[in-house]
């Protein structure tokens, strides 16, 4: 489908597809096997300005924003993030996740604190992450221990998050702790930590179903001292931050899974031409056709939500929590299905490690899990949607 | 440090075909590409740039739809490119293309190395950056797989050999031909390729080098070509069959009448 592209967006879809079949598709399956981060690709994204496209101009990127908009490059973003999940939504993950670190920053930041971390991370030399996650607090993000206790000009963090992606890799990290316990919610804070900090350091290294080429690691905060400068918007600010940083990164999130499901269904229609069972391609057979044609509707459902919901962020919108919901639910239950169903047409092979479509099978899997549950994501759809309602 | 990259635009297939009439290369139909030995010349001069400032110009000789090859390296990081570009240069050889491409890197004036690819997918002749360096008059280093070290007015290369490599210093200005040994060239920026949307082009033609008719193009090129023919398919050999003795015995039956 044509989705009327401009310009600057034909020209990241064409470079990242070029990276995605050239250097992606024939590392994939190796990252994967071994679980080694993508330093090489991540190379060749900096180098290709790929961290720059969401990060706005005056702080290194290459995001042109209209008077009075703060935010963009959402759409930009979710096509990068696409091209490289059809090759590997591992390698692809690094990436997003490195944005899901900065738009704290862009949304957030001080002017100084935004010249400071910015334009590094905008020509990616240094990786961002972004810790929310605790062991006893997953989707009832506000059940976090991790504190935050002002001693003279600094913040002393203690605490341990999990689960973090890019944890180790990259250099500048967004943490969500509590100031002030009795608050509750409204009791959380957002803090810029760099990698280094004295008392700062990196815990165990999971291993994965899926997303392998990422990493995904615990961060350990005993006595970390963090500047007071280093604070992001207010105290108490903390989940606001944090729900405005997902409104721009769940669009992502979706794209990933739009991504993947495309490598999937790639897969599939290539080995339904090539596979030939009673003397015939399989191709040939309408069991096998009408899966395809579903596969192909439900991808392209995906998409073309997921870029609506991405234009209307960047077009700056500042309710977008639904909309922006409902693209990462439904693009990663279409991920799910189709890249099970990809593994059903190339049948005994599909679930063989020597054929790409168990790949995707596994990869997909998480994009129904993070940045917010698809059971969260209806949360957040139906209340919004009940709150319409009562207006 | 000023670098000159000569580039050509060149069809994407390794199969040309010929067209027996006029005996030139048939293009119609087929996409056009930056010579792939050229992408490692381009990539070594901007990685040279890089480490050392100065700027880096793409030369280029062909007809007007050739900008396209200009453009693709603005977007690897060349920072200019210069089309020569004239009706009065069709039929060139590998002479009159490197007496042309000379004249236009003298006319740029200043600069501090020359670097070619080794030579040409379409043509594979390997004779027109030799050529530059000799209607230049500067140094040449042919096969260069590796700079090791480069500075005002000097430069240590690796030169490939079949086997081996020597290694070469030569004073500068001096011109290179590389190999792909020598690095991999990136995939373009996005800050490059916005660049290269952009970018407008220095277009000389013959009266601008100060050239005249009879020493460029067809009139200025001393080689003629008399035919171009695709060789006939070999056709499969002949397998002996036995025990070894009598297979011996046949082959040199068969060779010595094949001597006869």
């Amino acid at each position: 489908m044509d989705y009327l592209l401009n310009e600057k967006e034909v020209m990241v879809r064409d470079l990242c597809r070029q990276i995605a079949q050239e250097k992606i598709a024939p590392v994939a399956a190796e990252y994967d096997k071994l679980e080694k981060f993508p330093h090489e690709i991540m190379k060749i994204l900096a180098q290709s300005d790929l961290f720059s496209i969401f990060v706005p101009s005056q702080y290194g990127g290459t995001l042109e924003l209209s008077e009075g908009q703060s935010v963009g490059g959402v759409l930009g973003l979710c096509i990068a993030t696409e091209e490289l999940s059809r090759a590997c939504g591992g390698i692809a993950v690094c990436y997003a996740a490195s944005a899901l670190g900065t738009f704290p920053i862009i949304l957030f930041g001080t002017e100084e604190q935004k010249k400071k971390y910015l334009p590094d991370l905008a020509s990616g030399k240094k990786l961002a992450a972004f810790g929310l996650t605790e062991p006893e607090a997953g989707s009832d993000a506000s059940a976090i221990k991790t504190t935050a206790k002002k001693e003279g000009n600094f913040y002393i963090l203690n605490g341990t998050k999990h689960f973090i992606t890019n944890g180790g890799e990259a250099e500048t990290y967004v943490i969500i702790a509590m100031t002030d316990k009795s608050k509750g919610a409204r009791g959380a804070s957002a803090f810029i930590v760099e990698k280094g900090t004295p008392g700062f350091s990196f815990g165990k290294k999971e291993d994965k179903m899926g997303i392998r080429a990422s990493v995904t690691r615990e961060l350990i905060f005993n006595d970390c001292k963090v500047p007071a400068e280093n604070l992001l918007a207010r105290e108490g600010m903390g989940f606001i931050v944090t729900m405005k940083t997902f409104d721009l990164s769940r669009p992502g999130v979706a794209a990933q899974a739009v991504g993947i499901a495309q490598g999937a269904l790639d897969v599939a229609v290539k080995y339904a031409k090539e596979r030939h069972q009673f003397g015939k391609p399989i191709s040939s057979f309408q069991g096998i056709q009408f899966m395809l044609a579903d596969m192909a509707t439900e991808v392209e459902a995906a998409r073309a939500l997921v870029y609506a919901v991405a234009r209307m962020v960047d077009s700056g919108h500042t309710n977008v929590s639904k909309e922006s919901a409902m693209a990462k639910l439904f693009a990663s239950d279409v991920a799910m299905k189709v890249t099970t169903d990809a593994v059903q047409v190339l049948g005994g092979y599909g679930y063989m490690r020597d054929y790409p479509a168990e790949k995707y099978m596994r990869d997909a899997k998480i994009t129904q899990i993070y940045e917010g549950t698809n059971q969260i994501q209806r949360n957040i759809i139906a209340l919004q949607l009940i709150k319409e309602m009562a207006k | 440090m000023d670098i000159i990259v000569c580039i050509k635009q060149v069809p994407e297939t390794t199969e040309v075909k010929i067209n027996p009439e006029t005996n030139t290369l048939i293009r119609d139909g087929v996409k056009s590409i930056v010579n792939p030995f050229d992408m490692y010349a381009i990539e070594e001069g901007v990685r040279i740039k890089e480490k050392l400032g100065g700027k880096v110009i793409a030369l280029t000789m062909g007809p007007p739809q050739a900008e396209a090859v200009l453009r693709e390296a603005i977007s690897l990081g060349v920072d200019e490119g210069i089309l020569i570009c004239d009706r009065a240069l069709a039929g060139s050889d590998t002479w009159a293309t490197s007496y042309t491409l000379a004249s236009a890197i003298r006319k740029i004036g200043k600069f501090d190395l020359v670097i070619c690819g080794k030579q040409a997918s379409d043509g594979d002749t390997a004779q027109v950056g030799p050529g530059i360096s000799a209607h230049l008059d500067i140094p040449q280093v042919t096969y260069v797989k590796k700079i090791e070290e480069i500075k005002e007015g000097l430069a240590r290369v690796e030169r490939m050999m079949e086997e081996g490599f020597e290694i070469i210093e030569t004073p500068l200005p001096a011109l290179f031909t590389v190999v792909k040994e020598i690095n991999e060239p990136r995939l373009p920026s996005l800050k490059g390729l916005m660049r290269a949307r952009q970018a407008k082009f220095t277009v000389w033609n013959h009266k601008d080098l100060n050239l005249e008719p009879q020493d460029i193009g067809l009139l200025g090129s001393p080689t003629q070509v008399i035919k171009i023919f695709t060789p006939p398919v070999r056709t499969g050999g002949q397998i002996l069959k036995g025990e070894p003795q009598e297979i011996v015995d046949k082959l040199v039956d068969l060779l010595k009448s094949e001597i006869s």
